[in-house]
This record gives C-alpha cells, structure tokens and sequence, in this order.
C-alpha cells in the first residue's frame, strides 16, 4: 500500500512485496514457456547469443525485426516543416498522420503540425478525389497556411490517385476563395514501399523545389549558396551550419530549415515557427551554387539541381568530423571566393587541441554504430579520426553506393580488416553482431535501448529517434562544435562506463582515479 | 462563476469556433460539437454530440486508424504472441513500444510486447502480392523466435487494397503447424477511427482464439466459483496490476488479464470465468457481449480512476458473488481508506477549485471526471477521439455541471476552447501536449501517464494525485515571462 509521505510509482511500486505475490501468482494462469519452463527460456536465450544463431538470423529473407527505418511521408512532413507557414498534408488516411506527429513529438519534445484529408474506404474505392478538394479547402481555412505541401500515404499510391490532377481540380472547385490560382501547394509521390524516410525527403523536397523556382530563373546569377540539410534531426546542427556559413561571409538561403519549428519559445503557442521564405526559396534557382549536407537524401533533388537549374555549381558535403568540417568550411572559402577567418582557424585548433587531449580514452575502442546513411558516414569519418574502430556499421535504409563509399572510409583504418558494414540488415541481426563480435560502446537511437540491455553494451544516445534522452537534438552534431559535442559525449561515456567497472570497494578500486 | 455564465461561455466558444470553417465543414463540425448538462433530460447523447463519423478532411484531427486500434490497443500488448505489422515499414515503427503496455517476461525469447516485427513490403510485394512472403514470415519467426506461443498478422493498407488473401495463408500455416496464427484484417482506411479495429481485433479473438486449439498451451486451468477476467485493461503503466491486487485481496481469482500483460493462455480459458470485469467498454465490449451470448458469462464495467468510483466499482462486482466477497469487499476498502483519506487530505488543498480539460480515446473522458472531483478538481470539457454514441450516453452520467462536449475535435478547436475557457490544466495525448505546454499550461498526458503510472485502483490514485499536483503546482510554469516585461506585454 502506499504511504502518503512517500508516494511510489510503478517504478517502485511493483516491487513491494504484496505486488511481488500478486505477480508470482499470475505466473500460473500464463502457460507461456516462461511459467512452464524456465530452463527452457534461459537454454533459448543462450541460443540467440551463439554463432549458430547468428547465421540462422542472416538467412532470414522475409521477416524484419527491430528496423532502423521509417517511411517515406515521414521525411515528406520533415520537408513542409522546413518552409514558413507551410502546412504538410498528407493525403492518405489520418492514422499515418497521427504516427507521423507523435513520431516526431516524442523525439523533439515540439509540436508538430501536418493534416491529412482522412480517407477511408470509399476513397479507396472511388479515389481519394473528394477528399482532396474539401480537405485543401478546410485547411487553407482553418489554419491559413501560406503554402501546402501534399505528399501521399501507401493506400494513395496503391490505388493510384494523381496529385497533380486532383489539386487542380481542388483548386477550380474553390473558385479561388481559400485556395487562390497563385496558391503554391507542392506534391510529391511517397509511396512507403519504396525507399525509407529520407526517400520521402528527397522527393518531397525535390517536388517543392521543382514546382517553386517553375519559371523563375532570371539571366542574373546571384552571388548566393543553397544549402539543403537533408533528414537532420538535430536543430543544432542546423544553427551550427548557419554560422560557419556567416562566419565565411557568403550569403545563403537554408533550403527548408525546420530548427525554428521543432525548437519553439515558451509563452505561446504559434503553429508555425521560422522556416524558409517562400520568395527565397522560389528565387533559389538564381543562387550561383548549392551544397547539399546529405548526399543520400537527396539524390533526386541535386540531380534536378545540376541538370535543370544549371547553377554554375552543385555539389554534396557532409560537415561531421574534423574533415568533413574543413572540406565544408574550404568548399564555402572556394565558392564565395573568401579567405577563411581566423575565428575558424581557431575553432578548429581548439577542436584539435580537445581531441588531443581525449583520445587515449577513444583510441582502438571498438564500436558499433547505426543511423540513416549520411549520418553514419559522418561519425564514422569522425570515430577513424579519433582511432577508434567502428567494428559494426549498419545502415537499414543504406542507398545504392553508400556500401562502396563506406567501405573505402573503414579501408582506411589500420584496423581494417576487422570492421564491417552491414546494408539492408536491422537491429535484430545487430544483436547476433553484438553477442558473436562484442564491442566497447554503441552509437545509436533509442532502439538500441533493448540491445544495451540484452548484450550490456554502453550505449551512446545519437541519431533519430530518440525518445527516452531529453535535449539531445538541441545540440550539434555538425562543424567543429559539433564534433567537440560528439568528442564530449563519447569520451565521458567511456569513462563512466569505466568507473562502473572500477568502482567495487577494495576489489576493482584501485582504478577508480579521480584525474583523468 | 456560475453554472449559467459558464454554460453561455461554452455555447459562445463553440459557435465562434464554427466561424473559422468553409460551409460544409461548419455544418459536419457543429453536430459533434455540444455541451452537456447533467439535469437536461431531452439530450439524447451528452450534449447531443454525434459520433463515429467521418472525420473532416484537411483538419488535424488527433485520432489513429484501425491498425493502431488492433496493433497498437487489442493485440499488441498480448505478450507471447509474435505480432506481424504487415505491409510497409512505416506503420510498425512508428507503433513500437508507444504505449507503456507494462508486461513481466524476457524479451525477444518468449516475449515481444516492445518489439517491431515487419513484413517490410517493398513494391514488388505490392505488384506480385505479398502472400508468399508472408508464409515465409512465419516460418522464420518460428525458427528464431521458437518460444513464441502464437502469431497475429496485423494487416497495414496495402493488403486489402491488393487483395492479399491473408486470411488462406495463416490457416494453411496453422494447420500445417498446429501453431495459433491470426489474421486480423484492419487496414487503416477501414472504418474511420481506431475504434473499427478494436472491433475487428475482438471477433479475431473470437474467431481464432476461443474456436482455436486451446491444449497445446499447457494444462487448463481448475475453474473455482471466483473466477474472474479483467478486460480491456492495456497494463498502461502497470494499471491492471494495481487493479487486479485489489481484485485478489476481496477473494476473486484474475485467471486472465486482457490485453495487457496477457497471455494467448489467459485470453483462451476466459470463457471460463464467473464474470467478466470490462474496463475499457468501447475497444472490448465486443468480446464481452460475445462471451455473454456464447458462454453465458455476465460482464460489468467498472471505474477504478478515483476512490469514489473504485469503492462504487468493488462493491458493484462484490454484488455479483456471495456475502463472503462482499465482506471482504469492505475490508479491502476500510483497509485502504485511511490512505486514501490522507492522499486527499494531502493534495485536496492544493488541486481545490482548479479546472480541466480532457481529451482522450477510449474511457478516460469519462471515468477520471471522479478522479478529478475526488481532489477538488472539475472538469468543464471532454471528448473522446473515437467514441460511440453509447460512450456519450455514458458521459452525461458522470458530468457534474455543464460541460463543452467535443467528439474527434482537432487541434484548432481544442486550442481555441483552451484559449476561450482557460482551464488549469489540459489532459490528453502526446500530440498535443507540447501545444498547451508552450502557453504555459500544465499538461498531463493521459494515454500513457507520461512517465509515471498506474493510476488505477487506490495505489494508482495516490500516484494520480501526486501526479497532478506536480503538474499544476510546478514552479516552472510561472517562468514564461520574463522578469524586465512589464505588466500586460505577452
């Protein structure tokens, strides 16, 4: 029962001993093996940490267990979050879009807005058409957005409904009252059978992209950089790029930046937070280069930008590490033609100075890692620069060619031969690495919670989702700051994790230093 | 203020809220928008509130799909089954491990609860059908996963779309295997809110489990004169466990526990229990009714959010059995009355007079209303995401005064009746939470009690009080604004 004075949640609640007997008692109405057989259980538990069982689980061709992965309209939502009062519209049905809000809810502790118009089975029947023409209406009304961006569910790809041709239609039926001709409602096919979350970004983005700069491209070429971030999770990230590229003096427009939205103020609440203006991001197609931060998502929108817009450059950087930071800040110095400041030299000699300083404690540490494809080649290019060796490096959603680029990164670790790349494979397979191949440390989201917890592998929280750490995303992973960031983390998680090994009075505490 | 002034202020909030909408959304929306009176004899449903409709299209509407009511609510939490979400990656991973489905067992051996198992269809599974791949799926989580004591396959939209005949693939499977394979046919489209696939999920249960091959689980259960199941209880929290001691401490036996922390076991053998305890009326009155029909076994529904509704509750199921647990249903009661006397006393003085606003799925609009009134608290809204008509009528038994009444209300209505009615504290789900938050308001989530939890029962309502008192008492909502602004600038 509880006392009044000290009131316990389920945490401890269930462990006091009248609850302890109610539970044990349950035990024999379960029939589960674990009520029949415990042995049985713990003879099976040992089996899915052996060799055997690992080769078992990598024949597996048609199950996935545990994906590191989600869909494409997710990404699609990411997109429409990054433009100035711009609403993402799902068509599709509303449970999509109630996944896809708390998905995103649960990772950035941040509202997020995105409707959808609600089809259920008549729709899938007769098309989705209706739905469309008073779902664009009741949003523009409701909520007036300046833009809509509509992407689609599997159910509207399944039964084929064309985009193009009910937003038209939308818009005729409006006779212009909430939805004006001159209303700029971006679309994109996101079917989620193919491709993963930063499919739906590219195509999402480079929908927008397409359908904003239509008509746009003026003889002037302006003295300006795009920057797209790709799927970037961490606000942070955002802000750091932002101000390595002022701190370079060029002028930029961020090409659907969402650090503002899922990073909103107290006092009030506004829907719609910061965002890209709709004037630059329709002029972009004059800027004289674009970089995009993560070639993998988004291929499709930088084949359009060199193919379509003919900037006179284009081109990918992943700003993670202390490489991928110095090309970065060297391609911004060769594109605007300005000498790089001494403010950046210094950030980075600090960077260095702090690496310098810690790595002993990351050096030959062995890791396991997995995120979205340009994630991981960003902090595995970090970890080989701090020599520690990413033993396991597993990409779900890994593209055509991204294998390849990481397998050359890992080939130029003397410890080579020891690390391994896995594309295509989930986190269930990752557990039959972790049990057969053992590492000091993993780096991942909070899927890895459970593999911490079955293998006791430390686990260092980066990449997305990441539900059960608050304020992560807040910080950087990109640029110098963002590496000191990943240094500060992955150092200190060491040296927990080393003084809960030395920590036993009188047996293990003779290394439990104080100075390190 | 009083009841009159308050009851125009409803009204007023609603029809300026009608303002914002083209014409036909404004005459959909104005049929679930109402409020309800306790005295008012003539209302048909609390507040005349329509339901189970059609939600409007292009609004955020804050409800979930048959899927999410099948996958996410019914079967999910069933501990020892594999559960397949079956169709593209999206819908499994965005449901994993989202509610706080408490469950005792190892998992990945013989349980799976807050795992995401996939058929992960790519697009030649949608142009050749996916029925192949699926018999391999069970094939593989039999291999590796040998402890499971059963599969579900949960059905994402493509596969009613594509005519994929699960239904044929499971039962070749189960016949070959004698294993208990389910096909739950709840595609998202179907229906228009996750309360269809509650009812799919519950003839499935039907269908498969009590029809099923109840044997190979093991030795069947003695039955005793006090047998009884707990259901539509989704262990949020540890819920049905602070629910089931106080069941056991007046002499009943909980054979079966649905669907949180359950077994396929628990689930088959409840038809032969002596009374079924319904706790979530709208996702398993199905099931209830069915076994009432079939089996003979009466069901009752019950609160435990509150001591007023939990000791309303004990002495309502001790009424079902003989002086013996009616007795001990006293005891129980004057055995925890003095704490819940002084948890009251405790928080009654800080909570007093503050106002809410709830907005929830399943029962809680309704059943926490006694929660809140038993610490001081009133609530002067409720709706639900999903519910039925017969849920409303419950509603206006339990509203204490005139109450806004919003059924499937989207995130633009909610903001403007909080905005309008000022409430001390907003009650409801994650999606919103963080919208009411950024105002300033206390917030409790109450799908999944946040971190905390459980909430039902008398051990649980300590923690809902202290729970509430934490969010409205927290010093950190009076920071919003900032020391240097001067009186009146936001």
């Amino acid at each position: 029962m509880q006392n009044v004075d000290k009131i316990d949640n389920g945490k401890n609640l269930f462990q006091h001993p009248e609850y302890r007997d109610v539970l044990a008692n349950k035990k024999q109405f379960e029939g589960a093996w674990g009520a029949i057989d415990k042995e049985k259980v713990a003879e099976v538990a040992e089996w899915t940490t052996t060799w055997d069982y690992r080769e078992k689980n990598l024949q597996r061709e048609a199950i996935t267990v545990n994906p590191a992965k989600a869909c494409q309209p997710l990404g699609a939502v990411m997109v429409a979050l990054g433009f100035e009062n711009c609403m993402p519209y799902v068509h599709g049905s509303h449970g999509c879009v109630a996944y896809f809000r708390s998905y995103f809810t649960r990772h950035f502790k941040e509202p997020t807005p995105c409707v959808s118009d609600s089809m259920t089975e008549d729709a899938a029947v007769f098309g989705g058409l209706v739905n469309m023409k008073d779902g664009l209406k009741n949003c523009a009304a409701v909520y007036k957005p300046d833009m809509i961006m509509v992407s689609t569910t599997c159910m509207a790809e399944v039964i084929g409904d064309d985009l193009y041709a009910f937003i038209t239609a939308a818009k005729e039926e409006d006779g212009g009252v909430d939805l004006p001709e001159s209303f700029p409602i971006p679309y994109a096919h996101t079917p989620s059978f193919v491709g993963s979350h930063i499919t739906g970004y590219d195509n999402m983005m480079h929908g927008t992209m397409q359908q904003l700069t239509e008509g746009k491209k003026t003889e002037e070429v302006k003295d300006r950089i795009n920057i797209i971030p790709g799927f970037e999770t961490y606000i942070g990230s955002i802000r750091a790029v932002k101000t390595i590229v002022e701190k370079m003096g060029a002028d930029y427009i961020m090409l659907g930046d969402h650090s503002d939205q899922w990073d909103m103020p107290a006092g009030e609440y506004n829907m719609f937070a910061g965002g890209t203006k709709l004037e630059d991001a329709a002029d972009c197609i004059n800027s004289k280069a674009t970089i995009s931060l993560q070639k993998y998502a988004t291929p499709k929108t930088m084949k359009m930008v060199q193919k379509r817009w003919k900037s006179k450059e284009s081109t990918t950087c992943n700003p993670v590490g202390l490489k991928g930071t110095d090309e970065f800040i060297m391609k911004l110095s060769e594109l605007t033609g300005n000498e790089i400041p001494a403010e950046l030299k210094i950030e980075r000699q600090r960077l260095v100075d702090a690496m310098q300083d810690s790595y002993p404690y990351m050096h030959g540490k062995k890791f396991a890692i997995w995120g979205d494809p340009d994630f991981l080649i960003g902090v595995v290019s970090f970890l080989l620069e701090m020599g520690a060796e990413p033993t396991h490096v597993l990409c779900h959603n890994a593209p055509r060619g991204w294998e390849d680029e990481m397998r050359a990164l890992l080939d130029t670790s003397p410890a080579k031969d020891d690390l391994n790349v896995w594309a295509g494979k989930d986190l269930w397979h990752m557990r039959s690495f972790l049990f057969t191949e053992p590492v000091d440390f993993m780096i991942g989201n909070s899927y890895g919670k459970e593999l911490m917890r079955d293998t006791g592998t430390p686990l260092i929280y980066m990449g997305f989702p990441i539900f059960d750490r608050h304020h992560l995303h807040r910080y950087s992973l990109s640029g110098y700051e963002g590496a000191l960031n990943m240094l500060t983390q992955i150092t200190n998680k060491v040296l927990d994790q080393l003084d809960e090994e030395t920590k036993g009075i009188a047996t293990t505490d003779y290394f439990f230093d104080l100075i390190r | 203020m009083g009841p009159e002034s308050l009851e125009a202020k409803q009204k007023a909030a609603i029809e300026e809220v009608l303002k914002a909408y083209p014409e036909k959304a404004a005459k959909n929306r104005a049929k679930h928008l109402g409020v309800g009176s306790p005295e008012d004899e003539s209302q048909k449903t609390c507040g005349n509130v329509r339901s189970n409709k059609k939600t409007v299209p292009g609004v955020m509407s804050q409800r979930g799909c048959a899927y999410a009511g099948s996958k996410g609510v019914v079967w999910g939490p069933v501990k020892d089954m594999v559960h397949i979400s079956h169709g593209p990656i999206g819908c499994g991973q965005y449901s994993r491990a989202g509610r706080r489905n408490y469950y005792i067992g190892t998992t990945g051996v013989d349980t799976f609860v807050t795992m995401n198992f996939s058929s992960d269809f790519q697009e030649k599974d949608i142009v050749f059908g996916g029925d192949k791949k699926l018999a391999v799926c069970f094939e593989e989580i039999d291999a590796l996963f040998p402890l499971n004591n059963g599969i579900t396959v949960q059905s994402e939209c493509p596969i009613g779309l594509i005519g994929d005949d699960i239904n044929a693939t499971s039962k070749v499977y189960a016949k070959a295997t004698g294993n208990t394979i389910v096909p739950v046919n709840c595609e998202g489209f179907r229906g228009v809110s996750q309360s269809l696939g509650h009812h799919i999920a519950n003839d499935t249960v039907r269908d498969y489990v009590f029809d099923g091959n109840v044997e190979t689980l093991g030795d069947a259960i003695e039955p005793t004169e006090y047998d009884v199941a707990i259901i539509g209880d989704y262990n949020i929290g540890g819920d049905a466990w602070s629910s089931r001691i106080l069941l056991e401490e007046m002499g009943l036996r909980v054979t079966a526990q649905w669907s949180g922390d359950a077994t396929l076991k628990e689930m088959a053998q409840t038809p032969k229990v002596k009374l079924n305890l319904l706790h979530c009326y709208r996702s398993m009155n199905y099931i209830s009714r069915h076994m009432e029909k079939e089996f003979g076994i009466p069901w009752v529904e019950y609160n435990f959010f509150g001591p007023t509704q939990t000791y309303k509750s004990l002495r309502k199921i001790a009424a079902f059995f003989d002086e013996k647990i009616q007795a001990k249903c006293e005891e129980v009661i004057a055995k925890y009355e003095p704490m819940i006397n002084a948890v009251v006393d405790k928080y009654r003085p800080r909570l007093e007079g503050k106002q809410v606003m709830l907005f929830v799925g399943g029962l809680r609009p309704r059943h926490v209303i006694g929660a809140y009134e038993d610490l001081g608290m009133e609530v002067i809204g409720t709706g639900y995401e999903f519910a039925h008509d017969d849920d409303y009528k419950r509603t206006k038994d339990e509203i204490m005064r005139s109450t806004v009444i919003y059924d499937d209300v989207n995130e633009y209505e909610l903001e403007a009746f909080v905005k309008k009615l000022e409430p001390d504290l907003v009650a409801s789900g994650i999606k919103e939470k963080y919208v009411f938050q950024k105002m300033g308001l206390p917030y409790r989530q109450m799908h999944s009690w946040d971190y905390s939890g459980p909430y039902h029962g008398f051990d649980g309502f300590a923690i809902f009080a202290s729970d509430m008192d934490l969010a409205i008492n927290s010093p950190v909502w009076g920071y919003s604004k900032a020391p240097w602004e001067t009186e009146g600038e936001a």
